[in-house]
């Protein structure tokens, strides 16, 4: 139940990045024409960047709890088999 | 709370689907243009890290005062959300900084005290990790602390000259420009949401733990 | 009136056995120079002093000697099991954690007077234009670091690690401490004396210091209870 609910929130949230992802993109470029000729930094760069980061730092971060969830609860199996070899 | 997991998550999925769209139909700030919109998950950002503080702050007091494990349980898995936001925070304002003042980094006071907060709560993992035994108690005390610096943080702004938006931003910006206000506050919602879902998520993986070691000792027994 | 008697008297137990040997002092002493030293070594060039290094220096001399001192300390009373022993006297603890402090104080205090017309002289700052701010500044300072640091050293006599755990858990909680210390230090320094700047980071520090003291105060009974 809990590796199905792992799965489709990291669906959605993956999902809703996606779209997220080609949105800012997309939104970099339009403005591009309508900024003023004197800007030395185009600006998009650094708001694709930070979305980007804050797409993969929550990915990652996700993973890692769903990857230490796993281990804990392999270990919780693993115990639990051994026991019942044990008292049989 | 295991039943509304679900839920929960599919709107909060749904939310973020939907706050690109919010985001690039947003007005352009006068002054910053495009790099403004970092804006509209670099304040959520801190709103979440600001509640995850509270919660670890509260849960770290519940903890030593009362002795129950269940508030030492949400005091971890609070502030390691807590640095997770932090760093997104820290970095997102380096981009914005980077083209609003030209610099990457300044010390200035919200800056400072920002950095001083992730610092404080990356500390308070590694007493977790490293600690041995007791360690629980030591974080106890580095969350209350932790805690206690924060409000300097919000407040610093006010206090001193600095290059960062003062706290009034947020309080004038439902006048000046009701699209901006309700693109950021929903941004806010739907990350507060998704904080919620990783603390959940986490204090599960450390109600398991605790289980397992249960089961050890059962075991040995 | 108990509570400052208990104190008093723990303060006086410390002051009795560091007294014998003067083991403490001295090494914190010795280490606070030579800290001093190696940085003036590193900027004094061709007798000329960076301007606003000073400040900075005078700091995390105290800093860093400040963490020594509470390691030792607090590793004596572990190496007799005598905090065990002084928790369990029919004392309130906060009481205890005041003798403590004040006793960490006093010796910073005596660092303080050797180490900051050490570093007026090695990099010719003129320290003593304010005697009175420079003592408040100081004064302040030190409480709030040695509130923080005696707390968490208090707290680590039984970790495993508590050589390494001291300055990870005490330098992000004090920063704010040390960077109101340095600020308003320096402030002292300007060539015209920038009285309101210091006299801002005063106030700041003793919010720090209410605010750690109570903290301190009110969380050392249960830390403290195994």
């Amino acid at each position: 139940m809990i590796r199905r609910t792992w799965i489709a929130l990291v669906t959605f949230v993956l999902l809703g990045a996606n779209a997220f992802a080609q949105q800012a993109a997309s939104d970099g470029f339009v403005p591009m024409s309508s900024l003023p000729p004197g800007e030395e930094l185009p600006a998009a760069r650094f708001v694709v960047a930070s979305y980007a980061f804050f797409l993969m730092l929550m990915v990652f971060y996700v993973w890692t709890i769903w990857k230490r969830l796993a281990k804990v609860e392999q270990d919780m199996k693993e115990l639990g088999r051994r026991q019942g070899g044990a008292t049989r | 709370m295991k039943k509304l997991f679900v839920p929960v998550a599919a709107m909060t999925a749904l939310m973020f689907a939907y706050a690109p769209i919010a985001i690039a139909n947003a007005p352009y700030e006068s002054t910053m243009r495009l790099v403004q919109k970092i804006f509209y998950f670099h304040f959520p950002a801190w709103m979440a890290l600001t509640v995850s503080v509270t919660i670890c702050t509260v849960a770290s007091a519940l903890y030593l005062f009362k002795g129950w494990a269940k508030a030492d349980r949400i005091a971890v898995a609070a502030a390691e959300v807590t640095v997770i936001f932090g760093l997104f925070g820290l970095v997102s304002g380096s981009l914005w900084g980077r083209k609003a003042w030209g610099v990457w980094w300044q010390w200035d006071a919200r800056l400072t005290m920002a950095f001083l907060l992730e610092l404080i709560f990356f500390g308070y993992i590694l007493v977790r990790n490293y600690g041995g035994p007791g360690a629980e108690k030591l974080a106890a005390a580095m969350g209350i602390f932790g805690g206690a610096t924060a409000p300097f943080v919000y407040k610093s702004v006010d206090w001193w000259r600095t290059v960062h938006p003062k706290t009034s931003v947020m309080t004038t910006l439902g006048e000046t420009s009701p699209e901006m206000w309700f693109v950021v506050w929903f941004c806010t919602f739907t990350i507060l949401l998704f904080m919620g879902l990783l603390l959940a998520a986490r204090i599960r993986l450390e109600e398991q733990r605790a289980a397992l070691d249960e089961l050890y000792l059962a075991a040995e027994d | 009136m108990r509570f400052f008697r208990v104190a008093l008297l723990v303060l006086k137990k410390d002051f009795a056995i560091e007294l014998k040997s003067y083991e403490i002092l001295s090494t914190t002493l010795f280490f606070a120079v030579s800290c001093v030293a190696i940085f003036s070594f590193a900027f004094v060039k061709d007798g000329q002093a960076p301007v606003d290094a000073a400040a900075g220096i005078l700091w995390i001399a105290i800093a860093f000697s400040g963490t020594l001192a509470l390691g030792r300390t607090f590793e004596r009373e572990r190496y007799g099991e005598t905090l065990k022993a002084l928790l369990l006297a029919p004392a309130p603890r906060p009481a205890i954690y005041l003798g403590k402090l004040l006793g960490i104080v006093t010796l910073l205090f005596a660092t303080e007077i050797i180490v900051v017309p050490m570093v007026a002289f090695l990099f010719s700052a003129p320290f003593f234009e304010r005697p009175l701010l420079l003592v408040a500044l100081l004064g302040l300072g030190t409480v709030g670091y040695a509130a923080v640091g005696t707390l968490f050293a208090a707290m680590l006599v039984r970790a495993r690690t508590r050589d390494v755990m001291l300055p990870i858990l005490l330098y992000p909680i004090t920063i704010p401490v040390i960077i109101a210390g340095v600020r308003g230090t320096s402030a002292l320094l300007a060539s015209p004396v920038d009285e309101p700047v210091a006299m801002l980071w005063i106030g700041l520090l003793t919010f720090f210091d209410v605010v750690f003291v109570t903290l301190s105060l009110w969380t050392f009974e249960p830390l403290m209870t195994e």
